[in-house]
């Protein structure tokens, strides 16, 4: 039984010149954060900016090469997970780390420490139920996690770590995952409980409405170092853009050009069974013309992978039809190759290319069987990967590194190359962001609106909202297995896309 | 990170050369390692058995390679072995684990044994093609069968091949002692022994059949399939990545059926060789476990078919050399089977090592 009369409290902590070597690589240099207690400081930075090491050192799953760090104004040694945890500091993980078959109840409950060979879950519910009415916000305790709702799991991740009596709390993108509505409860939530002195919050994101809004504190880390800091109202989000980027020139998106032209993909009545088999994933009318991007939005698990494997022909349908410049599609490669159809589906690593095959071959993958014969034109793979590789801007030790030793911008760089090569009518991209920094996402974003300029049809599904918003046309709310809403991006409201996207509408 | 790591460097000629040389090293260094590892745990057994490592070493030398008669028998020992680690080897390509190649190289033995003796009265040109066919048609549609499962009904390849070996043994000890049997052959049930036009007969200098050479030129010809055609690309991009292959319009699903089939025709193959050249007829002897030894010749080789020749020669060898190893040593014959078997696991072993040493990783010159 865990005493919380002395846990009450926020605590403060300080990183002074907290430095991380990796080898011959330095992810952290001396970097400096005070974290006044009772406060909502936030952490930004593009990916590899150094905002995990420096997290996983404050957590003591790394220990710092260089520096001190400071819980409560007393010098500690982050030498184990088991340090921080001992001294009040939690983590909220991006992904949900509950147990999903079990219940919130059972989830807290082991999740302690020490909990007892025999557990005697009539005093535990008392106990929780308890424990429950004092915190501003609750979350059902009797339902397998399995069954709860995004924004429910998050708060019970949340309320997990008060239940352990951490009075500093470590969230590592916590709302990557909800709908805007839920995002905002939640955080306010949060808020609410430095406010009232409960705990302290150091925030990772990468959404500046969120710093603006909940924080009261930022610091930016850019390339390890400390890049800038100040009190949120004191900072414009052009000020906090600029420190994150530094002073690379971030390049304007593409003016949309044109206006849209023929109908390039039509789907018509699809009905088809989810990957579960237990629920109907069913497009009635769906329509992609050349020169438009379509986005379609939505929280994750709602139909859209199911969606991408109907449009990738790896979905048997039970009824509908598929077509492409109004033929027959069934996304075979002659087909696909005769109608330039393209994909860029998620998680390219695992779904777009062979990650121990090179680079080389990775960009070949389309054009590989072109031209009669059965030989592989190995000598044209190399010379036109070298092309590749310098348009594209890939950075690889070489063409014949195994693509799986890059990192994730330059994976989808590669396979974003091969996609979008020659005449393409119809690109289909899954998530193309996903996990990339600043620059990265703006250069793959560039190239999916050169491509719609020059009239490709695109269809994006994507979960990330404000993707959508500045590349679209159209978007399409999927929720549920089906089309439930549609707005022109123009003029799109976020709150009835985020009330369509939680089925609350 | 590694992003940032790698934006400062240009890196030349020397990292491209790097690039396909280290990881070359590490394919020859890590099954070398997993080779050295199993022989060194076998020599504490045989230390355990009071019996000497050097003398093994020196008796298989001498048995399996030091004369001409020595390589004779060695080398056909080896012909089997080269198409039953095709069997392994091509369908792990496309990452799947084949261990029941001893079923299809029973029936293709079966195949042939049986179509040789029907096709007696043609020219031994068109006879001997329809021994080809049926060994090679009956092991393919057999392996090719386990591909269907998979397909189809996603049925695990690799326990689904080793039931239907057990099942194909079967199925020949039915036939050859039942509707094929040769009323002459008594004691060991056959089918009619193969009329002479049909033999297989031996190799100009090394005095060992034809099935050697032709083993040889099968593996060469599964590596340009697989590293120099377009099919072979196909298949790679499937075996690596299932789903990037369908995403990519290709035909996962037949590749897989072809790939076993192919690899089940191979190591029918090595059944035709095995009657038409050593035996004569079909009869239990085929059943010699060549299948099961060429799991180990793939896995020792990578799955590399150009590296399947070296190896099947390595562990023909042994298998040449137990005989003798039985009456000098005193040892029994399944010594045989405790040192394939300890060079396997070694093997398996040998393989998490993979992208971990070190000294291999282009990365780690790179950074220089």
């Amino acid at each position: 039984m865990i005493d919380w009369h002395h846990e009450n409290g926020a605590l403060g902590v300080e990183a002074v010149g907290l430095t991380m070597r990796f080898g011959s690589f330095t992810a952290l240099d001396a970097v400096s954060i005070r974290i006044r207690p009772g406060s909502f400081h936030a952490l930004l930075g593009e990916n590899g900016a150094g905002k995990s090491t420096f997290v996983k050192c404050l957590m003591g799953f790394y220990q710092a090469s260089d520096g001190d760090i400071l819980v409560g104004g007393h010098e500690v040694h982050m030498t184990h997970p088991r340090v921080a945890q001992g001294l009040g500091l939690g983590m909220v993980y991006q992904h949900f780390t509950l147990v999903p078959s079990l219940t919130g109840a059972e989830n807290l409950v082991i999740s302690r420490g020490d909990v007892p060979m025999r557990i005697d879950w009539a005093r535990e519910n008392r106990d929780l139920r308890a424990f429950m009415a004092r915190m501003p916000f609750t979350a059902p305790l009797d339902t397998p996690v399995a069954d709860l709702s995004a924004g429910e799991k998050q708060k019970l991740e949340i309320l997990k770590q008060l239940y352990l009596g951490h009075r500093f709390l470590v969230l590592d993108e916590p709302t990557s995952v909800l709908t805007p509505q839920e995002a905002t409860e939640i955080l306010s939530h949060v808020r609410a409980l430095t406010q009232a002195g409960e705990i302290t919050v150091l925030m990772i994101t990468h959404k500046f409405r969120e710093v603006t809004e909940f924080a009261d504190e930022v610091t930016v880390l850019r390339n390890g170092i400390h890049a800038g800091h100040g009190r949120v109202g004191d900072l414009s989000h052009a000020d906090m853009a600029r420190m994150m980027i530094g002073e690379r020139q971030s390049q304007p998106i593409p003016d949309r050009a044109g206006t849209p032209g023929a109908t390039v993909l039509s789907l018509h009545d699809i009905r088809a069974l989810d990957r579960s088999g237990l629920r109907e994933i069913a497009i009635r009318d769906l329509k992609v013309r050349a020169g438009e991007i379509v986005g379609i939005a939505g929280i994750s698990g709602n139909g859209q992978s199911d969606l991408m494997e109907i449009l990738t022909g790896q979905r048997s349908l039970l009824s509908g039809e598929m077509r492409v410049h109004d033929t027959p599609y069934h996304a075979r490669r002659p087909e696909a190759q005769r109608l330039k159809v393209r994909y860029l589906p998620e998680e390219p690593l695992h779904n777009a290319c062979a990650p121990r095959m090179s680079v080389a071959d990775n960009l070949a993958l389309r054009s590989f069987d072109d031209g009669r014969g059965i030989w592989l034109d190995r000598a044209g793979i190399a010379a036109r990967a070298k092309t590749r590789i310098a348009e594209f801007d890939i950075k690889t030790r070489s063409p014949e590194a195994p693509v799986r030793a890059l990192s994730g911008g330059n994976v989808q760089r590669t396979a974003l190359a091969r996609e979008l090569t020659g005449d393409v009518d119809l690109l289909i991209v899954a998530n193309p962001c996903f996990g990339l920094d600043f620059a990265a996402t703006e250069a793959i974003h560039d190239r999916i609106m050169a491509a719609r300029n020059s009239g490709t049809a695109v269809l994006m599904i994507s979960e990330d909202l404000d993707e959508l918003l500045k590349l679209a046309d159209r978007i399409i709310v999927m929720a549920e297995g089906t089309l439930v809403h549609e707005t022109p991006a123009a003029s799109a409201d976020l709150a009835m896309l985020g009330q369509y996207m939680s089925g609350h509408a | 990170m590694a992003d940032q790591a790698l934006h400062g460097r240009r890196l030349p000629v020397r990292a491209a050369a790097l690039e396909t040389l280290l990881p070359r090293i590490e394919a020859v260094a890590i099954p070398a390692i997993g080779l050295i590892g199993g022989f060194a745990i076998f020599a504490v057994f045989l230390l355990s058995q009071g019996k000497s490592p050097v003398e093994f070493a020196t008796l298989v030398w001498k048995a399996g390679y030091s004369s001409a008669f020595s390589l004779q028998n060695t080398f056909s020992r080896v012909a089997p072995l080269l198409f039953a680690a095709l069997c392994v080897a091509l369908p792990a390509r496309l990452g799947l684990v084949v261990i029941g190649g001893e079923g299809a190289i029973v029936l293709g033995g079966l195949g042939a044994g049986v179509a040789g003796v029907a096709l007696a009265g043609l020219p031994s040109v068109m006879g001997f093609a329809g021994m080809v066919i049926a060994a090679m048609g009956l092991a393919g549609l057999w392996m090719g069968l386990v591909g269907v499962m998979r397909v189809k009904r996603g049925v695990n390849e690799t326990i689904a091949s080793l039931l239907m070996a057990y099942i194909a043994i079967a199925l020949f000890n039915h036939f050859v002692e039942t509707v094929f049997r040769d009323p002459a052959s008594l004691n060991k049930p056959s089918t009619a022994p193969l009329p002479d036009g049909l033999r297989v007969g031996d190799m100009p200098v090394i005095t060992t059949h034809w099935g050697l050479i032709v083993g040889i030129c099968a593996c060469i010809a599964c590596w340009v399939l697989i590293e120099r055609t377009k099919l072979g690309f196909a298949a790679r991009l499937a075996g690596d990545s299932a789903r990037a292959a369908k995403v990519q319009g290709l035909p996962v699903d037949r590749l897989i059926i072809g790939f076993m089939a192919l690899g089940g025709a191979l190591a029918g193959l090595a059944g035709l060789f095995e009657v038409a050249a050593v035996h004569g007829s079909a009869n239990a002897s085929l059943i010699a476990g060549y299948g099961y030894t060429g799991i180990l010749v793939s896995f020792l080789a990578r799955h590399n078919p150009l590296a399947i020749i070296p190896v099947a020669i390595l562990l023909g060898g042994i298998e040449a050399s137990s005989g003798l190893i039985q009456r000098r040593m005193d040892l029994p014959d399944a010594t045989n089977l405790v040192l394939q078997g300890m060079i396997f696991v070694a093997i398996l072993f040998s393989e998490t090592l993979t992208g971990r040493l070190k000294l291999l990783q282009p990365g780690t010159w790179g950074r220089t």
